[in-house]
């Protein structure tokens, strides 16, 4: 009897052991946030179990860390408390920040072969200037994006306007705007011309104002900024213009979340927002979108954002080489494809787009090669050291000047002596 | 003999005493510590800096507008949330028919998770197809734009705080006014008594230990609840609807400035104890205890 059950034991056991894979060689931990809807995290999680399947020797830990701001909040704290991941994805602006913990690596390091060397040029170029400073490379790009414009082409169509054509500067979409505004008998609005969503991030879309007005916010050391140059202030003041002037745009703070459900809703009939919401945009809208660049002014322009892959201080060379090699098959043409496809997100790398799959999505639905061909003229993302409370400063200022509070000239230059205060210690 | 209980007692109080000081004094005393450091970054450690903090802290802009919307906060919160409380708490003490579902109603608030309270007031006040700018639309007015303009941004956000907050006391009051015997007031219209006299001469007065605990609550809210803020506003435009604590949070884990985190929450325990000190001294004189 005692034999018996000893046998039984002794054959579970085995059998335990061989159902679980094989020993594992190197163990990674992977961070990951979502900042989009759609069932991102999932095709996060079935890439890497593809990528598990086709290397036993290797065991990755996805989690699921939360927002942008979750993940970069957990991924400090665990490295202070000497449990850093090995990888994690956190966003591209970020770099300076992680750089001043200490708690990053440069990829040159694992850059050993001609083709390492290859795949790290690989990048649009557009993408990798929030990835290198003083010529390492710390971040590759994954889950990023760029700012783009969405028409709603029956409201174009109702104003007398030509459908197919989007303002291509901003005279145009000021004059557009006007013909676009509808109010009704009693003078209140019904439909705005164009909304540029100022809450939570102003900097970002507003990036793309100042980028038309050939001006860059911060140098690419990340200690200096240029909040207060005539260029920013004139952008500023276009912006504030499209309300107070001009009587196009939403008067006060227009909120970022609500904006996808105000295009639909038609209460806007242009709105400045993410290519992330692209396939949003796609399921929701009742009516004929189009998708274009960014109006034009000085030059194009816009700027990029999103997550890039950081490696972490703290693990062997082997567990980082593995991560390496992790980080080179995701960014891969195939794995980028589907990523792209599911998010929105734009394929950092020209390789991608040469693929089937993506051609014939790209056939299939033109919209999504807007956001590609825009990179031609999109810069770096504001980023500089201690990045979240100098885009604070800049957002704050934006919001003095949006809501009325404070002429464009004195918010900007108050901005500038804040943020030169900060970054001095930098220099 | 006395030794033995004196360990006896202290062994029984042990387990507490632990957790008190792991959770509540040593930390305490560590972020009183730190506010005298500066911020350690990777390359350079912390030390000690003596009084540069504070003095970052009168001179920082910002810490004063949280402060003065943290007063303006608690001003327009408490009086109305204790007001409110105990209106509903006197209209369900009545018998009527729907009597539990109407104060069921009133403590639906009060279940919620913040978050989710929010992210249903993002729905109302957002401009155009808001429910508000829906109602108001039909009678004609225009769209308004409650949290994305400086001057209304902290209104809207009061006002979600005694929406949350006012069912939650209506429940002590409702316990107050049960106890209160109901001879008192049969006395008192006897002797021709009104009902708004029989309110302030008695069933106020004895529901005077209920008003100082739930002040007391009432205050700590004021400066604890914040998690709407996340939602709504993100403590825009520029700080117009930013509180103390919303503060010390995006200080602490959003520009990871530590040190400075540490001198302002270091204000706010000062506050907090100044104001819990206040209310049990002043106050305890006017609250009558069986």
């Amino acid at each position: 009897m005692l034999a018996n059950i000893l046998k039984g034991a002794a054959a579970s056991a085995a059998l335990a052991i061989t159902m679980t894979s094989p020993a594992r060689a190197v163990d990674l931990q992977f961070y990951f946030p979502v900042a989009v809807g759609g069932g991102a995290a999932e095709v996060i999680q079935s890439l890497t179990d593809e990528y598990l399947e086709e290397n036993p020797d290797v065991n990755i830990d996805a989690v699921y860390a939360g927002t942008y701001q979750d993940t970069i909040t957990k991924v400090i704290t665990a490295a202070r408390g000497g449990n850093a991941p090995q990888l994690s994805v956190a966003l591209a602006v970020d770099m300076f920040t992680l750089l001043d913990e200490g708690l990053i690596l440069s990829f040159d390091d694992f850059i050993t072969t001609e083709e390492d060397r290859a795949w790290l040029d690989s990048f649009y170029p557009a993408f990798m200037e929030n990835s290198q400073t003083g010529g390492k490379t710390y971040g590759i790009p994954f889950q990023r994006s760029t700012p783009v414009l969405y028409w709603n082409k029956e409201a174009f169509a109702e104003a007398g306007l030509d459908p197919e054509t989007p303002p291509a500067n901003w005279e145009e979409m000021v004059e557009m705007g006007k013909a676009l505004t509808r109010k009704d008998d009693s003078g209140n609005v019904e439909q705005w011309g164009v909304r540029i969503p100022t809450s939570g991030f102003p900097y970002w879309l507003f990036q793309g104002l100042t980028t038309q007005n050939d001006v860059i916010l911060a140098n690419s050391d990340g200690n200096e900024t240029n909040f207060d140059d005539p260029a920013v202030v004139e952008a500023l003041e276009y912006l504030v213009s499209l309300s107070t002037e001009h009587g196009v745009m939403e008067p006060g703070i227009v909120e970022w979340g609500a904006t996808p459900k105000a295009f639909f809703e038609g209460q806007t009939a242009m709105m400045w927002t993410t290519t992330g919401n692209l396939t949003n945009v796609r399921d929701n809208a009742p009516f004929d979108f189009g998708v274009a660049m960014l109006p034009a002014h000085k030059r194009r322009g816009a700027p990029t954002g999103g997550g890039n892959f950081y490696l972490f201080e703290g693990s062997s060379d082997e567990e980082l080489a593995a991560a390496v090699d992790f980080i080179k098959w995701i960014t891969g043409p195939e794995q980028s494809a589907k990523w792209t496809m599911a998010t929105g997100y734009v394929a950092p790398r020209p390789a991608t787009w040469e693929t089937d799959t993506m051609k014939a999505y790209a056939e299939e639905f033109p919209a999504v090669l807007v956001a590609r061909d825009q990179l031609e003229h999109a810069v770096a993302e504001l980023s500089t050291y201690e990045n979240q409370r100098i885009t604070q400063i800049f957002n704050d200022a934006l919001a003095a000047a949006i809501t009325g509070e404070k002429p464009a000239d004195e918010a900007l230059a108050e901005a500038q002596a804040q943020a030169d205060a900060i970054l001095a210690a930098y220099r | 003999m006395l030794s033995r209980q004196w360990i006896h007692g202290w062994l029984l109080l042990l387990p507490a005493l632990a957790f008190i000081f792991l959770f509540t004094h040593i930390p305490a005393i560590t972020t009183i510590w730190n506010s005298f450091q500066s911020t350690p970054r990777g390359r350079r450690p912390s030390q000690f800096v003596g009084l540069d903090n504070y003095e970052r802290l009168i001179g920082d802009p910002v810490f004063w507008k949280v402060l003065v919307n943290n007063l303006w906060f608690a001003l327009g919160t408490i009086p109305v949330s204790i007001a409110l409380s105990i209106a509903m708490a006197l209209f369900v003490n009545r018998a009527f028919a729907g009597r539990s579902l109407v104060r069921m109603a009133y403590f639906t608030p009060t279940v919620l998770p913040l978050i989710a309270v929010a992210n249903i007031w993002l729905f109302f006040y957002t401009p155009g197809f808001g429910l508000i700018d829906q109602v108001l639309g039909a009678f004609g007015r225009g769209q308004s734009n409650l949290l994305g303009s400086p001057d209304t941004a902290l209104g809207a956000i009061i006002v979600v705080s005694i929406w949350k907050e006012a069912g939650f006391f209506m429940i002590f009051y409702l316990a107050a006014l049960q106890a209160i015997p109901p001879q008192l007031a049969e006395a008192a219209r006897i002797e021709g008594a009104g009902g708004w006299t029989i309110f302030r001469r008695i069933t106020f007065p004895m529901m005077m230990p209920t008003t100082l605990f739930v002040s007391v609550n009432a205050v700590i809210n004021a400066f604890r609840l914040v998690d709407h803020i996340f939602i709504l506003t993100g403590g825009g435009p520029d700080n117009a609807s930013s509180l103390l604590l919303y503060y010390i949070y995006e200080t602490s884990f959003r520009f990871w400035d530590t040190a400075y985190g540490a001198t302002l929450t270091v204000v706010m325990l000062a506050l907090l104890g100044l104001f819990a000190i206040g209310q049990f001294f002043l106050f305890d004189r006017k609250v009558h205890y069986k």
